[in-house]
């Protein structure tokens, strides 16, 4: 859970409570209110949505099942798990996601200890090179890379889609996991190193243990990302080896025909991102607030 | 049920044996990095550390910046060089024009909205009973995808004619209040508009937590100082709170406006970039990837580029800044 300094909370009068006093308790649980609608009952209407018939959605609606709940069943998602078309999707959605999660954080690991401990000639103009290509939008990489694929047979492919997430995702990683290496003690390396440590167990005693929280923040947050992008499946996947996302963007395009499908193959597709989301939520915090330069 | 394990299982086993052999190497070169020559060791090992990085970037990054600005000046087939033509094409097409314009309008609203929304939430439910609950509540769609985000929103957004009972809410909530319904996303300015709200519902919890966490960070003595010199509630928002997390509020609205620059997911799948919703990121797609136009796709590319660079490098310096001051 996020923390809550109420411990040391104090004779401390808060900002909110002065301003609650201020315009009257009313008028800010006025605005609190209205700001826990606005954002939870979206997602209740595509929840309770993707609970009903399609003749229910079509014809009346969802808040309409809140007071006539024997309307709703979860025979949306039967229906989505016997069509071999979305379950290969959310599969494929796995083969990226996995992969592209996996390489990224061991490859950005080596490269940090590097930048962070090895003396080398070029250390800092390399690092500062990395730095740079953090403002490389997508977009810029898309065309040429298309291009390599089509010479190399990649394109199309899964493996494509996970080597571009790979290498679009490295400057950010090698920037969020150098920060969190070069701050560990110089002396506990050292002290590895003095016993003849090698630098396999280095690495796995001294690193791997002191920079877990940032590989925990940068494996939740590159998961996420793969897992929640479309641009570079759209551009890169074909139809065998598209993810969910790509799946419901081209439901999308017949919308109103086909809600039933929509509403459950989408929540579908959150349920793996918002578990991950409550399991992991201070690293994933931590994780967006160091990506605030991504 | 017509899960087929059998049809699935070659492709997780396949995704086993990737896995594993991409380890495989990686640990071979963790041994090899001990086996280098005894002299000029620390170069060995960087070498050996720094080499799966480097290629990937250098392949997927670096070859690909220098690529698509040289295509931007060449003809669609990406042969024959043609100057600043697709730029000028770009300035000179309506349809581009108002795209830019849509760019625009996103970027004007969506990061100061969501900044705004999200400082306002993080002063109010600052120390209260149940912010961890609120503050989920408000972060929870960062966690699912744009398109999650966009399904969602185009259901609020539904429309059925007049006298038929509405299936999106925001049509019920106008024909309750004795409106007629509308087609949102049909009529411009006001559907990008429309679109522009799923961003900010996405990003506001983004700005929430990191305003929130500036916020505690403010030290109780100034407050109190300020309290004890008679200011109001109002006046100490202004005039203490605000300037004392003002660099936080920056990188804030900065990181949501690169973020907006590239929008793509939230048009592609609420309305296709029809309508006159379109936006750079998406025109892009559409010309290099629909309409095979090499030139004018790598013009747009490059021009995001040229737009997101000043933004991220304030963004660079700021934080390094932030850091230091810590």
């Amino acid at each position: 859970m996020m923390t809550t300094p109420q411990d040391e909370e104090g004779p401390r009068t808060t900002l909110a409570s002065r301003i609650t006093s201020l315009l009257g308790s009313g008028l800010v649980q006025l605005f609190l209110v209205c700001v826990a609608l606005f954002w939870l009952m979206p997602t209740l209407g595509l929840f309770v949505t993707s609970l009903r018939s399609p003749q229910d959605n079509a014809s009346s609606g969802w808040w309409t099942a809140l007071l006539e709940p024997a309307q709703l069943s979860l025979e949306n998602y039967a229906a989505l798990l016997d069509n071999p078309d979305f379950v290969a999707s959310f599969v494929n959605t796995v083969l990226i996601t996995v992969p592209a999660t996996v390489i990224i954080v061991v490859v950005a690991s080596l490269a940090a200890y590097a930048f962070a401990w090895l003396e080398f000639p070029g250390r800092d103009w390399l690092f500062l090179i990395v730095v740079g290509l953090l403002v490389v939008p997508l977009q810029v990489a898309l065309i040429p890379i298309a291009q390599v694929y089509g010479g190399a047979g990649l394109y199309g492919s899964i493996l494509g889609v996970v080597l571009f997430h790979v290498g679009f995702g490295l400057p950010f990683a090698i920037f969020l996991l150098r920060n969190f290496f070069a701050a560990i003690p110089r002396d506990l390396l050292e002290a590895a190193r003095m016993d003849g440590g090698r630098e396999i167990t280095i690495f796995r005693r001294v690193i791997l243990p002191l920079g877990g929280p940032a590989i925990a923040s940068l494996t939740i947050f590159q998961f996420l990302w793969v897992w929640n992008d479309l641009l570079v499946a759209l551009v890169f996947a074909d139809a065998q080896s598209a993810p969910m996302t790509v799946a419901l963007q081209s439901e999308m395009r017949q919308f109103g025909a086909n809600l039933d499908v929509i509403s459950a193959g989408a929540f579908l597709s959150m349920v793996v991102p918002l578990v991950v989301f409550f399991a992991f939520q201070r690293y994933f915090v931590q994780g967006v607030m160091a990506g605030s330069v991504k | 049920m017509g899960f087929d394990i059998q049809a699935e299982l070659p492709k997780l086993l396949w995704l086993g044996i990737g896995v594993a052999a991409f380890l495989a190497v990686i640990g071979l070169l963790l041994v090899i990095v001990d086996r280098g020559p005894r002299c000029r060791r620390d170069w060995w090992q960087a070498a050996c550390f720094l080499t799966p990085a480097g290629v990937l970037l250098v392949v997927g990054l670096l070859y690909p910046v220098v690529r698509t600005t040289v295509l931007s000046v060449r003809d669609r087939g990406g042969t024959a060089w043609v100057g600043l033509d697709n730029y000028a094409w770009m300035l000179t097409q309506p349809e581009i024009l108002l795209v830019l314009r849509n760019t625009l309008l996103w970027v004007l609203f969506a990061p100061l909205l969501a900044t705004a929304i999200g400082l306002a939430y993080a002063v109010l439910v600052d120390r209260s009973r149940y912010e961890a609950v609120a503050k989920s509540m408000l972060f929870m769609p960062m966690a699912i995808s744009f398109v999650g985000a966009s399904i969602i929103w185009k259901f609020v957004y539904t429309y059925r004619p007049a006298g038929t009972d509405q299936i999106g809410l925001l049509n019920q909530v106008v024909v309750w209040l004795g409106g007629e319904p509308r087609q949102w996303l049909l009529d411009q300015p006001l559907n990008t508009l429309l679109l522009i709200v799923v961003l900010i519902w996405i990003q506001a919890g983004f700005a929430m937590v990191v305003q929130s966490a500036a916020i505690k960070a403010v030290p109780d003595d100034i407050i109190e100082a300020a309290r004890i010199d008679g200011v109001n509630a109002w006046q100490q928002f202004w005039r203490v709170t605000l300037p004392m997390i003002w660099p936080t509020v920056a990188v804030v609205l900065i990181t949501i406006s690169v973020q907006t620059l590239k929008v793509f997911d939230i048009v592609r799948t609420m309305t296709g970039g029809q309508f006159h919703t379109s936006v750079i990121a998406n025109e892009m797609y559409n010309q290099a990837f629909r309409y095979g136009e090499l030139g004018r796709g790598s013009a747009l590319a490059v021009v995001l580029f040229v737009l997101v660079i000043p933004l991220v490098l304030v963004q660079i310096a700021n934080t390094r800044r932030t850091r230091e001051a810590r």
